[in-house]
């Protein structure tokens, strides 16, 4: 089984790419101290200085001398454990509601899905601006912001897999058994519905490190933690001085969230046995 | 047939080989394989699943997954070009004008979308110039050819209004309408039921018989075969083990394979009758009626489908009741409503005497006593359980501990024909049949006493099939169980029951021990059905019927 994973995954040349990189910037995180010499919102060096001129900044540094290699190893983290936790909460909550509407179907389904629908009828940036502005901006409240607006797809889709699931007729014999409800859920239904839910968790930490990294460039960020977004939305008055002060931190971002959507690809083919060219 | 003219075969075959993708279960799908199809012949191609047949029907037709899957040897004649060596484009000139196919599941083989008529208007389309006039012409004396009532109306109506039937036979207008002389009928009646599928096997031969078209009939049933072929190629594992005309080779098979596959056929001999019946009944179903309500609103009536209306039988220990009809008769609604997966509406189900309630209480009440056997072996069983963990998860949800209930899950396997070590492998390593008996070892887990098998072996190939049939008599002998068999086919019926009821439309409109109701059938529903099965031969099935 998992060898057959592995052999459908590296067959995706872009998937092996992707992890290579998501490899490397959990490595930053570990290792982040001994990389970065300084702290992120020390001013280390001259303000404006280019990449490769002040010795130990290799990146340069920004309009109050701070340096930028510094920052992005910071933000990785702030990055990776915004996109992870908010996708592990909004997964939760997902997982949930699609379960129990496509369980259960009838009424319980139609109020879960009506109560799901009133928040994709909101635009989810603005819901997202909107919650963290209310409670003040923290990794805390970003992070809930996330959860709360990228849990609908997640319920819709599980709920479309329990709708088909629940037809098979190894449900009916687990209930034929008298399996408890909870459990026919939890463990004839939800193992063959774990392939979708694990690709979309991928690409949804992607999307979560891009909207954090957009409310952090609209000064919704943490004010307390370096991150992507905010360094890119402090060089914005200073483009034409300062390049690199945009540039950096921005190619981070978008390797980061290429090399998730790389991987959840992957993930697709991988855990897709059906593109093996074998039948069930 | 064809004495007149010199016969040249429109089709010939030599020595064909087709590679699988590495990692499949064989090399080669299909290896030497050679034929030859006269005009106006008929050649059928039997095998079981995976034996390659339909292989070289996609070969023919340049339908071959390429690259993984290739023909690497070999070369097909027709209108004395190799197909093998034409490219694309050639190809798509043969296709449809000079060779049609029709395939096997009508469901899904029209585009949804496109009303009928449109849809044989791109044959003409892509082949030949006509006028709209001239084009509507002839669609509409193409769908009349084939039998279909009302062609002005059909032909700007959308396929979901057809039945699989009628689909089936605007599939075979359409491969017909530029009469190619070659048709390709990949098991074409295989989705079909019985009434049906005679329908539509007497029209490819009088319309073959009429056009004098070449016809290349891909089945697994011998039934068929006798049927409708002038010649016979059977296949096993990719490669032809015997080929002669069907009267030859029905008669006196000389292959071992042949002669398995011939004999594997269920021929409708009765099983014997218990002698002295018990007393108690197990199941007894008194007036059940069960009614859906589809796509109805707030302000429209849904569409209500009479599924069960007024069911009465019983079942005593050791005995089986065999529920036969068509689809749509509503006998596996029943069958889910007497096993409590699907309430009922009214009418009472009693299990060794006492009232089971419709609902959430249903298999409370009976306590897992009654299990089911399902259709398809491949849904059936969780792909993410170990077959061990699958057959224990009964018992112990029922409070047996975990290792009394893996060594009754080991135990049963062996029953079932089954190593002890398949407890620890998945789903996914075994054959239908074998998946077919894990379903049965996990029925048995549970210790019932009624016991649905709802179709339990029409998916399966005839050999394997006669094994698990074999099966399921030893099991209901062992444990005394009461059976309720749902079933299409009444040759299987007849092997395994001792009650017929006969369903058509919700209603049971015949009921009574099997020798009597196949022997001297009182209505005309099972007269038909028993007519429209496929024999062997037509004194095979005045036998039967006299036995």
């Amino acid at each position: 089984m998992k060898s057959n994973f592995w052999r459908r995954f590296c067959r995706n040349k872009g998937a092996v790419f992707g992890l290579i990189v998501l490899m490397l910037v959990a490595l930053v995180v570990a290792i982040g101290p001994w990389i970065a010499q300084f702290d992120p919102w020390d001013m280390a060096g001259m303000p404006f200085a280019a990449p490769m001129v002040e010795p130990g900044m290799p990146l340069g540094t920004d309009t109050m001398g701070r340096d930028i290699l510094s920052g992005i190893v910071a933000g990785a983290r702030v990055s990776l454990l915004i996109g992870v936790v908010s996708t592990v909460v909004s997964l939760l909550i997902g997982v949930s509601v699609g379960a129990v509407a496509g369980y259960f179907g009838g009424w319980v389904d139609a109020t879960l899905m009506r109560f799901t629908e009133l928040f994709q009828a909101i635009p989810s940036f603005a819901l997202a601006i909107v919650l963290v502005a209310i409670f003040q901006p923290s990794v805390g409240s970003i992070v809930v912001a996330i959860a709360i607006v990228s849990w609908p797809p997640v319920a819709r889709l599980v709920r479309s897999e329990f709708l088909t699931l629940r037809q098979r007729d190894f449900v009916a014999a687990a209930e034929l058994a008298g399996q408890s409800t909870s459990r026919i859920i939890l463990t004839q239904i939800l193992p063959n519905a774990a392939s979708p839910i694990v690709v979309m968790a991928s690409l949804m930490i992607a999307t979560a490190i891009l909207l954090e990294s957009s409310l952090s460039f609209l000064g919704l960020g943490d004010p307390n933690q370096m991150s992507w977004g905010y360094m890119v939305g402090s060089a914005r008055s200073v483009l034409r001085q300062a390049w690199w002060m945009a540039v950096f931190p921005g190619v981070a971002i978008l390797l980061t969230v290429l090399a998730l959507n790389l991987v959840g690809e992957g993930l697709n083919d991988g855990l897709n046995a059906r593109a093996d060219g074998r039948g069930k | 047939m064809n004495t007149k003219h010199l016969p040249t075969p429109v089709l010939e075959i030599h020595g064909l080989d087709i590679r699988l993708p590495k990692g499949g279960d064989r090399q080669l799908a299909v290896q030497g394989a050679s034929l030859q199809l006269m005009p106006g012949q008929t050649l059928c191609v039997v095998g079981e699943s995976g034996s390659g047949k339909s292989m070289i029907a996609n070969a023919i037709m340049g339908l071959l997954p390429r690259p993984h899957v290739e023909p690497v040897a070999g070369r097909i004649l027709f209108d004395e070009h190799d197909l093998l060596q034409l490219d694309e484009q050639q190809l798509r000139t043969l296709r449809g004008r000079r060779m049609g196919m029709v395939f096997q599941e009508p469901m899904t083989a029209l585009n949804p979308v496109m009303r009928i008529g449109e849809q044989i208007a791109e044959v003409f389309d892509a082949h030949v110039r006509l006028s709209a006039g001239e084009k509507r012409q002839r669609i509409l004396a193409a769908l009349a050819d084939v039998g279909l009532p009302e062609p002005e109306l059909l032909i700007d109506s959308y396929p979901f209004r057809l039945s699989g039937g009628q689909r089936q036979r605007v599939i075979i207008a359409c491969a017909l309408i530029l009469e190619p002389a070659l048709l390709i009928c990949d098991e074409p009646t295989t989705a079909l039921d019985v009434t049906t599928q005679a329908q539509i096997l007497k029209l490819i031969r009088e319309l073959q018989q009429r056009k004098g078209t070449a016809v290349l009939f891909i089945t697994h049933d011998f039934g068929v075969v006798s049927e409708i072929a002038d010649d016979v190629v059977v296949m096993q594992t990719g490669q032809i083990v015997e080929a002669g005309p069907a009267v030859d080779v029905l008669a006196n098979p000389q292959h071992a394979y042949t002669r398995k596959l011939i004999g594997a056929i269920p021929q409708g001999r009765m099983r014997e009758q218990v002698a002295t019946r018990d007393i108690n009944h197990v199941l007894q179903v008194q007036d059940l009626c069960k009614t859906y309500v589809t796509g109805g609103s707030l302000f429209k009536k849904g569409r209500r489908v009479e599924a069960a209306k007024g069911l009465s039988f019983d079942v005593r220990r050791g005995e089986t009741l065999g529920l036969v009809g068509e689809s749509g008769s509503g006998k596996s609604t029943v069958g889910r409503c007497i096993v409590g997966l699907a309430p009922f509406d009214s009418g009472r189900v009693l299990f060794k005497g006492r009232t089971l309630q419709s609902g959430a209480q249903f298999r409370e009440q009976s306590q897992g006593k009654i299990q089911m056997v399902f259709q398809d072996p491949y849904a059936s069983l969780n792909p993410r359980h170990r077959i061990g963990a699958a057959i224990a998860q009964g018992p112990i949800a029922q409070g047996l501990s975990k290792d009394e209930a893996m060594a009754r899950a080991v135990d049963l396997l062996q029953l079932v024909g089954l190593g002890p070590e398949a407890a620890d492998r998945f789903p996914h390593e075994f054959s239908g049949g074998q998946r077919q008996r894990i379903g049965i070892a996990r029925a048995l887990a549970m210790e019932p006493q009624l016991l649905v098998a709802d179709e339990p072996v029409s998916a399966l190939d005839v050999s394997v099939q006669a094994q698990v049939l074999k099966l399921f008599a030893e099991v209901r002998e062992r444990f005394q169980l009461a059976m309720v068999f749902i079933t299409h086919d009444l040759r299987v019926a007849g092997e395994m029951c001792d009650h017929i009821a006969v369903m058509q439309r919700g209603q049971i409109v015949e009921y009574g021990e099997t020798a009597k109701v196949l022997a001297n059938p009182q209505h005309a529903y099972t007269r038909t059905l028993i007519e429209a099965q496929p024999r062997l031969s037509a004194s095979a099935a005045m036998e039967a019927m006299a036995a």
